[in-house]
């Protein structure tokens, strides 16, 4: 009896396609969620199914089934190309593919304590002493606190001869306090904002995070921003912290150097963007203090896997080199109209969705500057610390961001707490405006469980790595409160 | 698609299998196609089926949920089997009363509950006269085309039983100039309503129009929003503050306000699940029957949208029929918006503007602060500067960082028609507003 992807790969070959690919995904959610001393839900997904991605006639075409059966497997096959040949009347120039060597290999996600292993009443009993906790410092409306866990398991096959397995497992969350009065609500979330952190390893990365640890201190400062001085208006040397600066990486570095974007197929939804390809080796995006890099390969990374999915090694690719902009995130298809090979970025969102270029671990290298001396060395200024607002326009340029909280500068030392921060600007201008990045002991590698793109909407899990950089003459405050 | 006696079929047999004081099975079934372009040429044509199985277990006031998309016997009945046996871990939800139990489904017209499926060429046919309209006139289409069938089932051990079924298509385009982009879109049920040609137009126009724009300085602004920048910020509204969640946590705009004025006289805002204006479904994700909820009427606050969980932490309350699936963490939404018409055409609007902006849509909105709803966002695919009644340049895209109750309250005119802008599981049916004063704090560079 053939093998299911054996069955796949027939029918695509049979139909005329001239390049197919099976990927069957299986995928595994737990998540504990705790609100005011309530465990608000508790649940387990699972979601298994098989996508099928043909070229014929140098069109693309992609279906995709939740019934993993034999019959099954044939009929996907044969929509996948019937849907091809629909769209190849409708082409100006054929795809192609950038080569790529077939492997035969597996990857794990290296997990010390299999976060699946962890007793669901242990990890409810975590959350809620966490949870109990953000109410000691202060008269808070609303505690919560989540973790949640995922295993997915992907099978590749290509007509090439490709057979990928892999198994990645993530753990994440965090917890949030909000404060109602005087008119106002605040927030105060830990580690981070928008379901919290999140990275490829185990149950060991919920322990480190220590959340029972930092509770307090969260739900204090909630409250206490309640009564803070408004953030003031005009300009301002701004220092960023590492989650608020993974945040303006991600929005404003990260999407803009998609190529898919920058050769328009992006569009409709989500726009295109400046770094046109003109601009590719010659741009002066930021200072040279700026140095990004993506990479799929760092330990532990929400973007670290072994192959993407369409079987391009995991790697490591400058981005941004010394304020220079060098290079896109690229897929077969893109990379080939550069004559280039792919450097591995093409994910999707579980079976149902064909990949397209996603973001991998996005990171802004460590500078230099203790970051006590660059506050030092800052007269007068903002520390503004995690995102609350993000809004960025269709080319990725002109950018307003809010963040939970802002710290005065003054003479060089941090001072009084400031709400309602919001700070906007042009990409290439802001970043040509930092003249100095943290070292490695402040540096983070943060993970996004949530970025969203592509029409179907797909949400990918990325991550950013970034220590604490200041910004020279940003225009803070925005609009009238 | 799957259809409804293989439905309703697996969600008694997870019922049956689910041994807890009372249970809820949901089952979700669809099948959706689209053809995605760009460049003037087709990019990305693809296609779906799945079924979504989501069981809820309740023992005392502990409950457990559990989902998968595997539709065989097996798989339901140890879905079930893991809702009870996390419901068994959990601690108690004091707020917890009961499921809902059975009241009586209103039935949709035949025409909304059919469920129709299309070719792949059919989508590409319609694709190609977008095409040919941006190629004739030298510009670049780019957009999508989606075609899909949906089927839901809701039972639960106290006795509902509901299925509906329907048929979503949603058509967007946006067309590119070197220096300028034009927007258009539709949703709708029946591909055969799909007037392509004319929408393509639409944008194609929209985009010459808009070519070479200028900068403006940024301020305060009389403005026009067209019906996508209507649709865009009111349901951010309603996703934040309209829900009773939202005022049971303090977080709403309308707390301490119901019976006050929060917009202008003007000002008639509403949902209505059963209306085929828009995007009707007859009950919600708890098999409860939709009931039209009054949020703003003459400008004063009326209420907000129930659950049966938000409403049983209340004496009086009740469910209005708008629950998402459990475990709902984000309390009762509403999905189908209604904003009143007015009388203004699309003339009247501009004549009564003496400097302002006309807005075709709104990108990235996003909250800076939910209670006194300031709204940032950019405006998109045509942005329009307006002098003494008529329109007299192109310009370059806007920030705007607004009180969206505040631009409630300035509202002077209101568009005759409205339209049905797509949005999740439903949508908005809105006309465009005319604004007497509008905050742009930043300009971009196109």
């Amino acid at each position: 009896m053939p093998e299911l992807q054996e069955l796949v790969l027939d029918a695509v070959r049979r139909r005329g396609a001239s390049y197919g690919d099976v990927r069957f995904t299986e995928r595994k959610d737990e998540t504990v969620r705790v609100k005011n001393g309530s465990v608000e839900a508790v649940t387990a997904m699972e979601s298994a199914g098989f996508g099928v991605r043909v070229l014929f006639d140098g069109a693309w075409g992609f279906c995709a089934s939740s019934k993993a059966t034999e019959e099954e497997a044939v009929r996907v096959a044969e929509e996948a190309v019937a849907i091809a040949r629909a769209s190849a009347g409708k082409r100006q120039e054929a795809a192609e593919l950038a080569p790529v060597k077939p492997v035969r290999d597996t990857y794990r996600t290296p997990v010390r304590k299999d976060p699946f292993q962890v007793k669901l009443e242990d990890r409810i009993a975590h959350l809620v002493e966490a949870e109990r906790l953000l109410h000691a410092g202060g008269p808070i409306r609303v505690g919560e606190a989540e973790v949640s866990v995922r295993r997915e398991r992907k099978r590749f096959y290509s007509t090439e001869g490709s057979a990928i397995d892999q198994e990645i497992t993530q753990a994440g969350g965090g917890m949030s306090a909000t404060a109602i009065g005087n008119g106002e609500m605040q927030r105060r979330g830990y580690p981070n904002a928008h379901r919290g952190h999140f990275a490829s390893r185990g149950w060991e990365f919920i322990e480190e995070m220590d959340l029972a640890g930092h509770a307090e201190r969260v739900g204090r400062e909630a409250f206490e921003l309640l009564s803070a001085r408004q953030c003031p208006s005009g300009r301002s040397d701004i220092i960023l912290d590492g989650r608020q600066l993974a945040l303006q990486i991600h929005e404003s570095c990260g999407h803009p150097v998609e190529l898919d974007r920058a050769l328009g197929t992006e569009a409709s939804l989500a726009g295109t963007s400046f770094l046109t390809p003109d601009k590719l080796g010659a741009f002066q995006y930021g200072s040279p203090e700026v140095n990004i890099v993506a990479d799929a390969t760092i330990e532990g990374g929400l973007g670290t896997f072994g192959y993407d999915d369409e079987g391009v090694p995991a790697r490591r690719t400058m981005v941004i080199d010394h304020g220079r902009f060098v290079s896109y995130l690229t897929s077969r298809e893109t990379a080939a109209k550069f004559g280039q090979e792919s450097n591995g970025t093409m994910r999707a969102d579980g079976w149902s969705r064909q990949p397209i270029i996603r973001m991998t671990n996005i990171n802004l290298l460590p500078g230099d500057w203790d970051l006590d001396e660059l506050i030092r060395d800052t007269k007068e200024g903002l520390y503004l610390e995690i995102n609350r607002s993000w809004s960025i326009d269709d080319k990725r340029l002109n950018f307003q961001f809010g963040t939970e909280v802002g710290w005065e500068i003054k003479d060089g030392a941090l001072g009084a707490m400031v709400k309602n921060p919001t700070y906007t600007g042009i990409t290439p201008e802001f970043w040509n405006s930092c003249d100095a990045v943290a070292d490695g002991r402040s540096w983070n590698l943060w993970g996004t469980p949530n970025c969203g793109k592509g029409e179907p909407g797909q949400v990918a899990r990325v991550g950013h790595g970034a220590a604490p950089a200041r910004f020279r003459n940003v225009r803070v405050g925005v609009g009238r409160w | 698609m799957v259809g409804r006696e293989e439905v309703l079929r697996a969600a008694k047999t997870a019922l049956a299998a689910c041994r807890a004081d009372q249970a809820e099975v949901v089952v979700m079934v669809n099948d959706a196609y689209l053809t995605r372009f760009a460049e003037n040429c087709i990019h990305q044509n693809v296609g779906e089926s799945n079924a979504t199985v989501n069981v809820r277990a309740v023992l005392g006031k502990k409950i457990g949920v559990s989902s998968t998309n595997d539709l065989s016997d097996k798989a339901l009945r140890r879905t079930a089997e893991r809702a009870v046996a996390i419901a068994r871990l959990q601690r108690e939800d004091p707020a917890f009363v009961s499921l809902p139990g059975p009241e009586p489904i209103p039935n949709l017209p035949k025409e909304i509950t059919t469920v129709r499926e299309y070719e792949p060429e059919e989508r590409a046919e319609r694709v190609a006269k977008v095409i040919a309209a941006a190629k004739k006139a030298g510009v670049r289409a780019a957009g999508s085309l989606s075609t899909g069938g949906l089927g839901l089932a809701v039972v639960n051990s106290l006795g509902i039983e509901g299925y509906t079924s329907t048929t979503s298509i949603n058509f967007t385009t946006v067309v590119m100039s070197e220096t300028s982009s034009g927007y258009a879109d539709w949703g709708g049920r029946d591909l055969s309503e799909l007037d392509v040609e004319a929408l393509g137009q639409v944008a194609v126009k929209k985009c010459l129009d808009s070519r070479a724009p200028r900068a403006i300085e940024p301020g305060e602004y009389e403005v026009i929003l067209e019906a996508p920048a209507v649709a865009d910020i009111l349901s951010t509204l309603g996703y934040l503050g309209l829900s009773a969640l939202a005022v049971q946590e303090g977080r709403s705009f309308m707390n301490g306000r119901f019976g006050e004025k929060v917009a202008g006289d003007n000002i008639d805002l509403w949902d209505d699940g059963l209306d085929p204006a828009g995007m009707p479904i007859p009950f919600d994700f708890e098999g409860v029957p939709k009931r039209r909820v009054d949020f703003i009427t003459g400008g004063v606050a009326k209420g907000v949208v129930w659950d049966s969980h938000t409403a049983n932490r209340e004496p009086g309350k009740h469910s209005t029929g708008h629950a998402l699936p459990a475990p709902n963490v984000y309390g009762p939404l509403p999905i189908n918006l209604f904003l009143g018409a007015g009388r203004a055409s699309a003339e009247d609007l501009l004549a009564s503007t003496r400097r302002g902006i006309l807005v075709t849509r709104f990108h990235y909105t996003n909250p800076i602060h939910p209670t006194k709803t300031i709204f940032t966002g950019m405006t998109r695919d045509g942005t329009f500067l307006v002098e003494d009644g008529r329109v007299t340049a192109a310009v370059k895209n806007l920030r705007f960082t607004e009180a969206i109750t505040r631009a409630l309250a300035n509202v002077d005119l209101i568009g005759r028609e409205r339209r049905f802008q797509s949005g999740f599981f439903g949508g908005a049916v809105v006309p465009a507003l005319k604004v007497k004063a509008f905050n742009f704090t930043g300009v971009t560079e196109f």
